[in-house]
């Protein structure tokens, strides 16, 4: 027997005469932890839905040999019997039933036939949480009591329990902070060291640099080449340039050519609190300027209140008895709802796409116009539907979305073109203010270059823009100016000439310890 | 030079599609008694209200909602319309106009509940049903009020003025005739307009078989329908209130700013809320106008009985919420059309109608349109499936 537990041998799939994986070869190690990298769209999950079943056999063409056997999965149970265990992006836990109902959701523990086993449930959860570091975690509350940290160990858990021999992880760490990240990769090389081979699907290099052993990198549906760590280059800009086929020497374009102006957004004294707890505040004191042509950065932690502070200052979309001034071209305005927000050239790009930006079964032009059409393309109420279809052909071209006409629906479009139709949506309305929100959460690095060439055009046609992101490399290299949020306070400012991941997370530090120091 | 080609939106042509194919069937069945002129015009009439019903209903769906509430509204307002007449002994403008005033409070209500209150459109509109229906029942003393007056009844029983002419073994009304040829101008001048407009903006078009297949199948429907209606007694009052309606609704949910709101809000709320779109008002407005248009398919309802009754409009939201389905509406909400709700109510027509000339009970019936709605959404789901 070799010591591939698994080959996947010229895999070819096609949708409807389209090539998403063309003669992809891969071959995963016993034990190893085998990172699967590639841009949007490259044919990464179809590769593993081909793997798990969800595409049974027969829908695509080449070979899977599993632990030296011919495998034809026509299912997930299938493979989940053979211990292949998929993890996917979006959580598949029941948010109101307990952890350990949920570790054994379509797997429970029984007694006699069809009654479940209580007892025997929770001790076995326990145990399958002990596994994933969460020994001390109470298995009876409900799963959404739990941080996003804890339900996706909890993912894994579930995974343990069917007794996974390859467990593969897509995007597990899209939904962390670097913390909790940290802690999800640390426990994967724990099971590794339990004998269990993963595999792991990451935008994050850093990540994979880290935790795997060796990396594919696909591109277009096609294997390009892969990696070993200690025998070749590991670098991430190695693995950046296998995936986009050139040498990205710089992630963030230079912004040349702007000129800052003056102040033309300001925020102050602002104060907001919990929309459930009106004695919880949220922010505290926030007081925020921002310049013509400045792009500005709010960093921070997690659950730092960057995003609350966004969407509360447009049009009031988050907390109650909110106080404090905000002032555009130095008149203050009152925005109290959404569309007055927009009315005052103040645009807000959400980090959640698919919950907060796009109308998922609408199309391309339907999504881009919503938001503008109010001001821009309607008489009276009644739209110019073909000043629409120039609009949204223009801003398709403009931002560079991938995309077979303006009349598809977005849902189809990959991660990266749905971001640019969200970014197109925001630019349609003519704002002078934007608020972007985490605008590369989950896309690659095609997509996130190009992102950031629009948000310097704009810089340069004037705008005031605000961007928030967890991703530190990210606000340094595409800000002039940050300011550093720490529960719900400003801890600092920095100016572009002390930019550094050190200085941002010092900031950070002190304020807790000030806060842990008052209370 | 324009070579650009879109595909034919087969959804919408398959419904009509299935339109002709189920009046055919009922057609060799009945032994052609469906095709009289009289039976034509039975169908329009008979139909009126519950494609009244159905274009309100369908702005309900597409929030992803029903109204459970509409049948009772219809029975409700044509109550306090028969009381108006025949106790109070006003005249009919006024019993039609407290009839819209108690649909417009029902609406206010419902929505009031619904947006501002936050309660889940079910529970408000099953409230309003069992309310609307004992209210009916408490107003009428359980008994049914008429005969009403000639002038009211003519709504949901009369016809348009005509001019008769002798004709083969009867006679021909030539005002139906003229207002064919008008529809007929209306249709080929849109089209020939909207392909300019399409080929001026350099827009991707229909191929040209495609656009004169699409117009001789319209055509035919039109002068099929209008020629039968030209040789009974003219066109009826209820068509003109259907194609105001039908044209009226269908403008707004595809020309307008609040129109496509609503498109935008079933498809996803949340987002809808933070594109500067007040969701609650939206929410509001769409039962507003459900209650409103249930008054109007009360009134035609009791205008064609002559008279009103408890159990007027008895399961009629059924019919309305089957008909936007089966008219290709998505039940999640965001997607549908006036016309697929309008086809969808001809298609339960048609089989109703069909059926009950071929003699089958009001009983068989039922499990008929239950198959049918239920395979009609069925084919919608796999297909897309399909493509997904």
């Amino acid at each position: 027997m070799s010591d591939y537990i698994l080959e996947m041998d010229h895999i070819t799939k096609q949708f409807s005469g389209v090539k998403a994986l063309d003669d992809v070869n891969i071959k995963v190690k016993k034990g190893e932890i085998h990172a699967l990298c590639g841009e949007n769209g490259a044919g990464k999950s179809t590769l593993m839905n081909v793997l798990s079943g969800v595409y049974p056999y027969g829908t695509y063409e080449g070979d899977i040999v599993y632990k030296g056997e011919h495998c034809k999965f026509h299912n997930l149970r299938d493979s989940e019997a053979k211990g292949i265990v998929i993890i996917h992006q979006e959580l598949a836990l029941s948010p109101l039933l307990s952890v350990a109902e949920n570790v054994f959701i379509g797997n429970e523990r029984t007694s006699m036939k069809g009654v479940i086993d209580w007892t025997e449930t929770r001790r076995r959860a326990h145990e399958m949480l002990a596994r994933v570091g969460l020994e001390n975690e109470d298995v009876n509350v409900p799963v959404n009591s739990l941080g996003v940290g804890k339900q996706q160990l909890i993912e894994i858990a579930k995974a343990m329990a069917k007794k996974v021999e390859l467990l593969i992880l897509d995007e597990p760490t899209a939904a962390l902070n670097d913390e909790e990240s940290r802690k999800l990769l640390d426990i994967m090389l724990q099971l590794k060291e339990q004998g269990i081979t993963c595999i792991i699907i990451s935008h994050k290099l850093n990540e994979i640099e880290y935790v795997s052993d060796s990396v594919t990198i696909i591109r277009d549906g096609k294997t390009i080449e892969t990696l070993v760590k200690g025998v070749d280059d590991y670098s991430e800009d190695r693995v950046i340039k296998a995936m986009v086929g050139r040498e990205m020497t710089n992630r963030y374009p230079v912004r040349e050519g702007v000129e800052i102006g003056d102040v033309i957004f300001e925020v102050k004294n602002w104060n907001v609190y919990h929309p459930d707890d009106e004695h919880r505040q949220m922010l505290k004191d926030i007081n925020i300027k921002v310049r013509a042509g400045e792009v500005v950065g709010l960093a921070g932690l997690m659950g730092a209140g960057r995003t609350e502070l966004a969407m509360s200052i447009f049009g009031h979309s988050y907390g109650q008895k909110i106080s404090g001034t905000i002032l555009i071209n130095g008149k203050e305005v009152h925005l109290k709802t959404v569309k007055e927000a927009v009315k005052n050239k103040l645009a807000y790009i959400s980090e959640d796409r698919k919950t907060y930006g796009l109308n998922l079964i609408g199309d391309v032009k339907e999504n881009m116009t919503i938001a503008a059409r109010p001001f821009f393309f309607s008489k009276n109420g009644v739209i110019n539907a073909n000043d629409e279809i120039v609009a949204a052909q223009e801003y398709t071209d403009r931002v560079k979305v991938k995309t077979n006409s303006i009349n598809q629906v977005v849902g189809s479009l990959s991660g990266g073109n749905q971001q640019k139709v969200v970014l197109a949506k925001w630019m349609l309305t003519q704002p002078d203010i934007l608020i972007m929100d985490e605008p590369t959460r989950g896309i690659d690095v095609g997509a996130k270059y190009e992102i950031y060439c629009v948000i310097n055009e704009l810089a340069k046609a004037g705008k005031a823009i605000i961007v928030i992101s967890s991703e530190m490399p990210e606000i340094i290299g595409t800000c002039d100016r940050l300011y550093v949020i720490n529960d719900g306070e400003i801890a600092g400012e920095v100016s572009r000439d002390e930019f550094s991941q050190e200085k941002i997370m010092q900031l950070i530090m002190a304020h807790q310890r000030k806060g842990d120091g008052n209370e | 030079m324009n070579n650009k080609t879109v595909k034919m939106d087969m959804k919408q042509y398959g419904m009509f599609f299935a339109l002709i194919v189920i009046y055919l069937v009922f057609a060799i069945l009945t032994k052609g008694a469906n095709l009289t002129p009289m039976n034509i015009n039975n169908l329009i009439m008979q139909n009126g209200y519950v494609v009244i019903l159905a274009i309100g209903m369908l702005l309900c769906v597409l929030t992803g909602n029903i109204d459970l509430g509409v049948g009772s509204v219809v029975a409700v307002t044509g109550s306090f319309a028969g009381i108006i007449m025949m106790d109070y002994k006003m005249n009919m403008w006024v019993a039609i106009a407290v009839a819209l005033l108690v649909g417009l409070l029902v609406g206010i209500f419902a929505g009031f509940f619904i947006a501002y209150l936050g309660i889940p459109p079910f529970v408000t509109t099953l409230a309003t049903m069992l309310m609307g229906r004992g209210l009916t029942y408490t107003l009428l003393q359980a008994q049914t009020k008429g005969p009403f007056d000639q002038s009211y009844n003519f709504i949901g029983a009369g016809f348009l003025p005509v001019i008769k002419i002798p004709f083969a073994d009867g006679t021909l009304d030539l005002i139906s005739i003229f207002v064919a040829i008008a529809a007929s101008v209306i249709l080929i001048f849109s089209e020939v307009k909207s392909n300019a407009t399409k080929k001026k903006y350099n827009f991707a078009t229909n191929p040209t078989w495609q656009i004169v297949l699409k117009l001789a199948v319209m055509l035919f429907i039109i002068w099929f329908f209008f020629y039968k209606l030209a040789r009974y007694n003219g066109l009826p009052f209820v068509l003109l209130i259907m194609v105001i309606l039908i044209v009226i609704y269908g403008f707004i949910t595809s020309k307008t700013v609040a129109g496509r709101q609503i498109y935008a809000l079933g498809g996803n709320r949340k987002a809808a809320n933070l594109s500067g779109i007040d969701t609650n008002k939206v929410f509001f407005w769409v039962y507003v106008n459900m209650g409103v248009l249930s008054a109007i398919a009360g009134i035609v309802l009791s205008a064609r009985n002559g008279s009103a009754t408890p159990k007027a409009g008895d399961g009629f939201e059924m019919d309305a919420i089957a008909s936007c389905y089966i008219g290709g509406a998505a039940v999640a909400g965001g997607a549908g059309t006036i016309v697929g709700a309008v086809v969808g109510a001809f298609i339960m027509g048609i089989l109703n109608n069909g059926m009950s000339l071929f003699g089958w009970s009001t009983d068989i019936q039922k499990i008929v349109k239950g198959a049918v709605l239920l395979g009609a959404v069925t084919l919608d789901v796999l297909s897309k499936r399909k493509k997904g």
